[in-house]
């Protein structure tokens, strides 16, 4: 943690107020711990930083998730639209545009 | 605040003066003016040194692509004789994947030639990424400063991906809850690092992308025989808008007219802990476009390089759902797959042609990488876990935070103009205002401001009589 709510800087909105501000980094733990234990980790850059231990190799787990259904059509409409409008386009002007 | 940060935020004159090497005081001129083109040229890298550097850095010199399928499916339902031509310089292909490789290669160019042992930057988008991959080629140390979760400690998949990827370039990664504090926190590591501080909005990073607009102008001169009549470019805290349009008028592009685009995030604020993960945009959004346009110098340096209004002609506002969707008929129709922040300009620009004659030329000046988190599903997806309705329907009935609209037709793409009058009065207020009470603007102000906001000074003059009687 690096401020309680109540060390937080003035006219934030009531529901950021009242939360303190977090700080996570990553690094080498300088001694043996569990989770929740307090430890010192030495970041990539060199740093020392004492804080409390919330996860051991955390990892990342972000993806694309599942095709979004109001998107899934749109590559084949448009594909659909554009040819009609071609044909049409240059059997009116010749391609002339 | 805590006594702590207090004293860091007394000190910030003192700090920022160490970690950016260079001393802004030299350039003020009174309570509101100061010497911007002076501030911009004192680095004294000319604008072939600028392209020689980030050449070296492996930046710059992207392809420009004509999108014909996207002109002709404008066309499609443009009235007869309209929709212009539009084209991308797919700034994607950058080494970090996107236009901000720019930014970083100058100010970690800068860096390594001040001898600092690292950087600073606080970031939660793709400037990141790009001030990492600069910082492992040139082999200084990195901190990126993010502000990365809510007090729930979830992140938007976007800014993980951030997150993922700065470490992946070596950077180490300090991820904050949602707040300004973030700022003193970035102080804090100045002080205590002693690296250099690698702002977005120093005058090396902004500089870096004026050979963005002078590749614009060149490759269109190349493709087409004259510079475009419109380049349209994501806006968000005002480098972009102020960099391309700089470039172009450099390169001698002085006609194009520079289009600036938005998200529309009205109504979200942006220290909300409730709203944080309620945006579907971490960037290129109005939340950032207007407060940076009407007062730059909100930002991290003494005086921001990034002045937008002073280039800016339109400033036009997209839904989500818009990006969105014309994220999606980029990569089906064109084979272009990229970031959906980096299609807020091409959102902007579908909306542009329609209504220009079919010779006019539309230039989007970026695009952005593209993965896993950072995508336009995954970051539908999140949103819809968060309470935010997706639908399909008329985007017009958007309401940012609650629900995102996808169009079902392309012609309901329809961007708005924000009004350019309102921003430039708003920046006036606003420069008054951290003036000391009771200054009275001297003649030079009244010049500065009427060409910080490109007005005349009878506007500016006219805008202040109307603040006074208020």
């Amino acid at each position: 943690m690096l401020l309680e709510p109540s060390d937080r800087s003035p006219n934030l909105p009531p529901e950021t107020a009242d939360k303190p501000l977090m700080v996570w980094v990553k690094g080498f733990a300088q001694a043996d711990a569990g989770p929740g234990d307090e430890v010192t980790v030495e970041t990539m850059t060199g740093r020392l930083v004492t804080g409390r231990l919330s996860a051991v190799n955390p990892g990342y787990f972000h993806t694309f998730g599942q095709p979004i259904p109001e998107l899934v059509r749109v590559g084949r409409d448009l594909r659909v639209r554009l040819a009609e409008w071609r044909a049409r386009d240059s059997a009116e002007a010749g391609g002339a545009r | 605040m805590s006594g702590r940060f207090d004293e860091l935020m007394a000190r910030r004159g003192e700090i920022m003066k160490r970690a950016l090497g260079m001393d802004y005081a030299a350039f003020e001129q009174s309570p509101i003016a100061f010497d911007y083109e002076g501030m911009m040229t004192a680095h004294g890298y000319s604008l072939d040194q600028i392209a020689a550097i980030q050449t070296k850095a492996g930046v710059g010199n992207t392809p420009l692509l004509e999108l014909r399928n996207m002109t002709d499916l404008v066309r499609s339902y443009s009235a007869p004789g309209h929709g212009a031509r539009i084209f991308v310089k797919d700034e994607a292909a950058n080494m970090a994947g996107s236009f901000k490789d720019r930014r970083a290669s100058m100010s970690i160019h800068v860096a390594k030639e001040k001898s600092y042992a690292g950087v600073v930057s606080a970031t939660s988008g793709n400037y990141g990424a790009a001030v990492a991959s600069q910082a492992a080629r040139y082999g200084l140390n990195c901190i990126i400063v993010q502000e990365t979760f809510d007090s729930r400690h979830v992140g938007q998949p976007e800014i993980i991906e951030k997150s993922r990827i700065c470490e992946a370039f070596g950077a180490e990664v300090v991820q904050l809850t949602v707040g300004p504090e973030l700022f003193s926190h970035m102080l804090e590591l100045l002080d205590e690092t002693g690296y250099f501080a690698a702002s977005l909005y120093s005058s090396f990073g902004v500089s870096g992308i004026e050979t963005l607009g002078a590749e614009v102008a060149r490759e269109m001169t190349e493709l087409t025989g004259a510079p475009p009549t419109h380049c349209v470019i994501t806006h968000a805290g005002g480098g972009n808008t102020t960099g391309t349009a700089r470039g172009l008028k450099r390169a001698g592009a002085t006609e194009t007219e520079i289009v600036s685009a938005s998200v529309d995030l009205s109504g979200l604020h942006m220290a909300s802990d409730a709203d944080f993960n309620r945006k579907s945009f971490t960037t290129g959004h109005t939340g950032f476009g207007v407060p940076f346009a009407t007062w730059p110098d909100r930002a991290d340096v003494p005086r921001n390089a990034a002045r937008s209004l002073r280039y800016m002609d339109r400033y036009l506002t997209v839904t989500q759902g818009e990006v969105f969707y014309v994220t999606e008929a980029l990569a089906k129709l064109e084979g272009l797959e990229r970031g959906p922040a980096g299609s807020t300009a091409m959102a902007a620009a579908m909306s542009l042609a329609r209504d220009l004659p079919s010779d006019a030329t539309v230039v989007v000046q970026e695009t952005e990488y593209t993965g896993a988190g950072k995508h336009h599903w995954a970051q539908l997806n999140f949103a819809r876990e968060n309470g935010v309705e997706v639908r399909a329907g008329d985007p017009a009935e958007s309401v940012p935070g609650e629900a995102i609209v996808i169009p079902e037709r392309p012609e309901q793409i329809r961007a708005k103009d924000f009004d350019m009058g309102k921003m430039r009065r708003s920046y006036v207020r606003n420069a008054l205002s951290h003036a000391a009470e009771g200054y009275v603007p001297t003649g030079d102000d009244i010049e500065f401001l009427a060409e910080d906001t490109n007005s005349a000074p009878a506007f500016v003059e006219e805008t202040i009589a109307q603040l006074r009687k208020a």
